[in-house]
């Protein structure tokens, strides 16, 4: 993709401020208006010092105080009008666009996940967004205002005098340069400080959750180390960017200031040579201090849209992002769920798998008919996880196509699909949320009574003996719970999606064996009804199931009995019941 | 007591003696911060000081200008301009000099302060225990150091410049327009009054508003984090739609007092504006009433004006500035409070010398309970010879996971002492610790990096052939050299594209290669095919040798390489003997081990 222009850039973002926009634009004209009333001041000003000149009485003087006084509480309350206009909006835009963002990467396929760390998505869920709020409402609004309050102020100098007007002109000239100059450095710099605080993010969250394994060795230090680095570098980047909004400090002062100079000598001739009144001058001068401001913001008004169009941009690299794997326009639905679950030479290769790599599944068949229970067997690595995800279409077949009562998953919807099967992962990821909350995750609408069983056919009743039994709140990632505690609510939890598919990955291989022994007793009742695949790495576990599937070279080689294969199939005796030497070993 | 360390963190409507002690806490730690730069900072202060110095100067010049050199002019005597001129312009090369160099000299300073707190946080939550790690959910670790220091950043980005600078420029005004008149500076006064007041009434508002942001923003990052970390389960069980809903909930939440704060500031800002106007009214009005009496000339009008106006220019910044002081000292109070929580396990203070080891451990009348109360370990001794490979076995709850975290310091005991080598483990630096003991979990955590650097985080520094010798010795080398880059493959986020059993063989291979006196083995073979754990096991046989292992594992074939096999049940050891023994026996090992031979055939 090529990189698009700043203004383009910006422009992306109003689709979603619409409902914001009249109040935007509304507040710009406030905005201006606040302005204007104060570069009104001025002229006041010099009809008050002209009168006072040629014998000034109280007369004169008060109406044009009033006057003053006038224009000076509508300026402040054309400023209240502009905040009261956009703050507000401001902040719906910006929760608009984190609903959005939010929404989107649930939507992106797993594959997308895999690929972002997710310190650099937090990192454009908050500080990007606030940063795109506060240009919207604050940046944009003056951006605007500002230089239509710079046009209008020159023009009024040049009806003073034309000589000074034509100074101020001139000398805005190289700000404008300079300030073209500036957009092209800062942009690329600030890009790199957002993407290097994405990446410190990053570490920050690996050193939060990997904090066992870096306690376990000792690392703390070693990962302290890489942070400092990495957030050496990042300062060193800010330090990069202050500089250069040093620089164009300089001309921003210094510019204004050598006209003001320049006027001086000039005006001062000018009053001395009769074409000019001193009230002019004075008037002159006041609206020079009026302009100051507005010129002076130039500098970090410029700063501040280029971080909104880097932070903008990054947001339409998530929300750009293909999603995939999505809905089929006309999904069908299955209105009596049988559960038959049937691969036809299914293949698939990992997107960012090497180009010359073989696909991981090449060609995979295997039927499982209503109320089957089939066992997934083949070495780590063999892909079988990899197949779980595919059936529930967490990644989508490269080739091949997996059916479901006899339709194709893809012209389901996801909904449906992921109602009709349920999974339990490997590593149980657990909410925070109550226990009840987390088993009932895939059927919220189940009963006490079906809570109730679930709980017990995984065994996992130790659930009432926490402090507020069912209520109980566990924590993120239910890392106050034991291995094994988790693995059970995470079974307890697919168990209880009264799927037609139930789809294990290995689910008891965190169990004790008493513990594993009673799990499998209580899975065999409802294994009679539901068709499951359970990937297996245990003969235990392998008992669980009817049928027993080989998954080799990204193929199912065989498929029997547990019994048979072992007589039968080498691989498959290497892969599962070689513990011939282990018996020996321990009689 | 209350507000203790992360204690009562989302508490909004604090007490005064509870808001006093936040305030003192971030005090400290702002001072804290500070004081390694102030010798800079006093540099960077003065160019502050001279640069609004030479900028104040500007509006006295244009007084002398209108009133001195414009009636010499008008004489023909330009000489007086000429100098005025060249005084304007030479203050405001100054002014932009000055300017340049304070903007970037803060920066520098302004980016050593966060990068020392960033350091200090961080180190700070890898130094404290997994006991608080377990109760502080990681989102809100996260956030304190993304989302909160971010905001300590702004105050740094705008306060530097705006705050100081403002300030003095205030300041120097008034000054000048005393040296200039008097009575148009009496009328400046009275305009602090009411100027009072309000940024009275904007800090008040604001605080409590800002802390509920703090607690609003940390709760949407803990969602949004879990949502992304759990991005299969959310996916698989439909939880998107009800997290739609939940997300909005909290961003709702957070836009509305980020509205309310931002609405406070919308008045704020308009009332300083309209100040202002009414003192420059004020200041024409009497001025003006002055030049008519002759007392006064135009210059100095004109000056008064410019100054009065330009007197309330900072206050904008200023404004801001203090909005970006409020939001980061509640952030700052969450910060302090997060360095204020002592590591349950702290460093000795002097460690007693431990660097040849046995690995003998010893317990003695240990008792252990959780903070809850909870009793793990009632009254437990154990001693474990230099050298022996002993087997964990029993239920869910016994007891077993505890006595390992015990030995590598996770927990210290409630009461009595672990010992290794006869010396207390609260004795011995946290390093020398690490160095001798080193635990494998089952939860097999891998860094953004390559293999290698996952590998080599056992031992930093090892070599490319004892990386790849660990790996063999596990048997994971060639599944490692089959990946797109082989050992300089990048382990996305979380290990994305290894699966659980070749995580655990990476993350045995770090162990391997740490190669410590005492190996603790918790569940770390779980997820492994038998062809892998064969080869685990294969590996364990000889890396066992000379040193003292534990192993906790519900696969009886584990405990075939061990010398000596313990049986817990309700944190206390009912059965002591070598395997065979045991399994010769009739005890629950005995039964236990019937059973798993039955379940493999």
């Amino acid at each position: 993709m090529k990189p698009m222009g700043t203004v383009a850039t910006l422009l992306r973002i109003f689709p979603y401020a619409k409902k914001a926009l009249p109040r935007v634009i509304l507040g710009t004209i406030a905005a201006l208006g606040a302005h204007l009333f104060a570069l009104t001041i001025p002229q006041f000003l010099r009809n008050l010092v002209n009168g006072l000149q040629d014998h000034g009485t109280v007369e004169k003087l008060v109406p044009a105080v009033l006057a003053v006084l006038a224009l000076g509480i509508c300026e402040a309350g054309f400023v209240l009008l502009r905040r009261w206009l956009v703050l507000t909006p401001g902040t719906h835009v910006e929760a608009g666009l984190r609903r959005t963002l939010y929404a989107k990467l649930q939507e992106l396929p797993v594959s997308f996940h895999d690929k972002w760390p997710s310190g650099q998505l937090l990192s454009r869920a908050t500080g990007d967004l606030s940063l795109i709020r506060r240009w919207l409402s604050f940046g944009l609004v003056l951006f605007v205002a500002n230089a239509i309050t710079i046009a209008v102020g020159l023009a009024i100098l040049f009806t003073y005098n034309w000589l000074l007007g034509l100074i101020f002109f001139v000398s805005s000239i190289p700000i404008w340069v300079r300030g073209f100059k500036f957009e092209k450095n800062y942009h690329s710099i600030a890009r790199l400080s957002q993407d290097q605080a994405g990446d410190l993010a990053t570490s920050v969250e690996e050193s939060v959750h990997g904090i066992r394994v870096l306690k376990a060795l000792g690392r703390g230090d070693f990962a302290s180390a890489k942070f400092a680095r990495d957030a050496a570098e990042l300062r060193g980047t800010e330090v990069k960017k202050a500089n250069l909004i040093a620089d164009i400090w300089i001309y921003l002062i210094l510019v204004p200031e050598f006209a003001v100079g320049a006027s001086m000598l000039v005006g001062v001739w000018l009053v001395s040579q009769g074409q000019m009144t001193v009230g002019a001058l004075v008037a002159f001068f006041a609206t020079t201090t009026v302009l100051r401001w507005p010129t002076e913001s130039v500098g970090f008004l410029l700063s501040m849209t280029l971080d909104a169009k880097t932070a903008i941009t990054r947001f339409f690299e998530v929300l750009d992002a293909p999603i995939e794997i999505d809905d089929p326009e006309n999904p069908k639905t299955i209105s009596e769920p049988k559960g038959r679950l049937e691969f036809k030479n299914v293949s698939f290769k990992y997107p960012d798998a090497p180009a010359e790599a073989a696909p991981l599944l090449d060609g995979v068949n295997l039927t499982l008919e209503p109320g089957e229970s089939v066992a997934l067997i083949g070495i780590t690595g063999s892909g079988k996880t990899t197949l779980t995800a595919l059936s529930t279409r967490l990644y989508e077949v490269t080739g091949g196509a997996i059916e479901l009562d006899g339709i194709d998953i893809r012209d389901l919807s996801r909904e449906e699909l992921r109602r009709h099967m349920a999974m339990a992962f490997e590593d149980a990821t657990l909410f925070s949320a109550s226990v009840r909350d987390n088993v009932l995750l895939g059927r919220p609408e189940a009963t006490e009574a079906e809570l109730a069983q679930a709980l017990e056919i995984a065994q996992a009743q130790f659930v009432y003996d926490l402090p507020e039994g069912l209520d109980t709140k566990i924590g993120e990632e239910g890392l106050s719970l034991s291995g094994g505690q988790r693995q059970r609510l995470a079974l307890a939890r697919a168990v209880a999606a009264k799927p037609s598919v139930l789809i294990l990955d290995d689910p008891l291989s965190a169990l004790d064996v008493d513990t594993e022994a009673m799990v499998e007793d209580a899975l065999r009742t409802v294994l009679t009804a539901t068709t499951a695949l359970i990937v297996a790495h245990r003969p235990s576990t392998v008992q669980l199931a009817d049928r027993v599937a080989l998954l080799e070279n990204g193929r199912i080689t065989a498929v029997g009995k547990h019994s048979d294969l072992l007589a039968t199939n080498a691989h498959y005796r290497h892969v599962i019941a070689s513990l011939d030497e282990e018996k020996e070993a321990i009689r | 007591m209350s507000m203790q360390g992360v204690q009562d963190e989302e508490k909004i409507d604090l007490t005064k003696v509870e808001a006093k002690r936040l305030r003192a806490r971030s005090m400290r730690l702002l001072l804290s911060l500070v004081r390694p730069v102030r010798r800079r900072l006093i540099l960077s202060f003065s160019t502050v000081i001279l640069s609004q110095a030479f900028r104040v100067v500007g509006p006295a010049l244009i007084a002398y200008g209108i009133d001195q050199a414009l009636p010499l002019a008008v004489k023909g005597d330009y000489i007086a301009l000429w100098y005025t001129v060249g005084a304007y312009l030479l203050a405001a090369t100054a002014t932009a000099g000055l300017t340049y160099f304070f903007i970037s000299y803060a920066a520098k300073i302004n980016q050593d302060v966060i990068l020392d707190l960033r350091q200090r946080v961080f180190v700070h939550t890898q130094k404290l225990s997994l006991e608080f790690h377990e109760k502080y959910t990681s989102g809100r670790v996260i956030a304190r150091q993304t989302s909160d220091l971010d905001s300590i950043k702004e105050l740094l980005d705008t306060g530097g410049n705006e705050m100081i600078a403002g300030l003095l420029y205030m300041i120097f005004t008034g000054v000048a327009l005393v040296l200039l008149d008097a009575s148009s500076f009496a009328v400046m006064l009275v305009s602090l009054v009411p100027l009072y007041f309000l940024t009275r009434w904007f800090q008040k508002q604001t605080r409590i508003n800002y802390r509920k942001t703090r607690v609003a923003s940390a709760r949407l990052i803990v969602h949004f984090v879990e949502t992304m970390t759990g991005i299969r389960a959310v996916k698989a069980f439909r939880k998107d739609t009800r997290n739609n809903a939940e997300y909005a909930g909290l961003v709702e939440d957070y836009r509305a007092v980020n509205a309310k704060v931002i609405q406070l500031f919308g008045i704020y800002d308009p009332g300083l504006i309209l100040i202002g106007n009414l003192t420059v009214a004020g200041v024409l009005m009497i001025d003006g009433l002055r030049v008519i009496d002759g007392a006064l000339g135009f210059g100095v009008l004109t000056a008064a004006i410019l100054y009065a106006k330009r007197f309330f220019d900072p206050m904008e910044g200023m404004a801001m500035f203090y909005n970006a002081f409020q939001s980061s000292a509640s952030a700052l109070e969450k910060i302090s409070g997060v360095l204020e929580e002592e590591p349950s396990v702290p460093e000795p203070v002097n460690p007693v010398p431990f660097k040849e080891h046995s690995g003998h451990i010893e317990f003695d009348d240990v008792e252990f309970h959780y903070s809850n109360g909870k009793t793990i370990l009632p009254n437990f001794n154990l001693d474990i010879p230099g050298g022996q490979t002993v087997a964990l076995v029993g239920t869910t709850g016994a007891g077993k996971s505890t006595l390992a975290k015990l030995i590598s310091r996770f927990y210290d005991p409630t009461v009595g002492s672990v010992r290794i080598d006869g010396v207390d483990l609260r004795e011995v630096a946290n390093e020398d610790l690490r160095r001798a003991v080193v635990m494998v979990t089952q939860e097999a955590y891998l860094f953004s990096g390559t293999v290698a650097d996952n590998i080599a985080l056992g031992r930093p520094g090892a070599s490319q052939s004892e990386i790849e010798d660990a790996a063999r010795a596990v048997g994971v080398h060639e599944f490692i050299e089959s990946l797109p880059d082989g050992y300089n493959t990048d382990v996305n986020k979380r290990g994305g594209r290894v699966s659980a059993g070749q995580r655990q063989l990476i993350s045995f291979a770090r162990a391997f290669i740490a190669d410590p006196a005492v190996l603790i083995l918790d569940e770390a073979t779980a997820s492994l095919d038998i062809p892998s754990e064969r080869a685990v096991q294969n590996a364990l046989r000889t890396l066992l040798a000379g040193r003292t292992a534990i192993i906790i594992a519900h696969r009886l074939s584990t405990v075939s390489i061990a010398d000596r096999v313990l049986v817990m049940e309700h944190g206390q050891i009912i059965e002591d003997d070598t395997p065979a023994a045991l399994i010769a026996g009739t005890g629950k090992f005995a039964k236990m081990h019937k059973a798993w031979r039955e379940s493999l055939a």
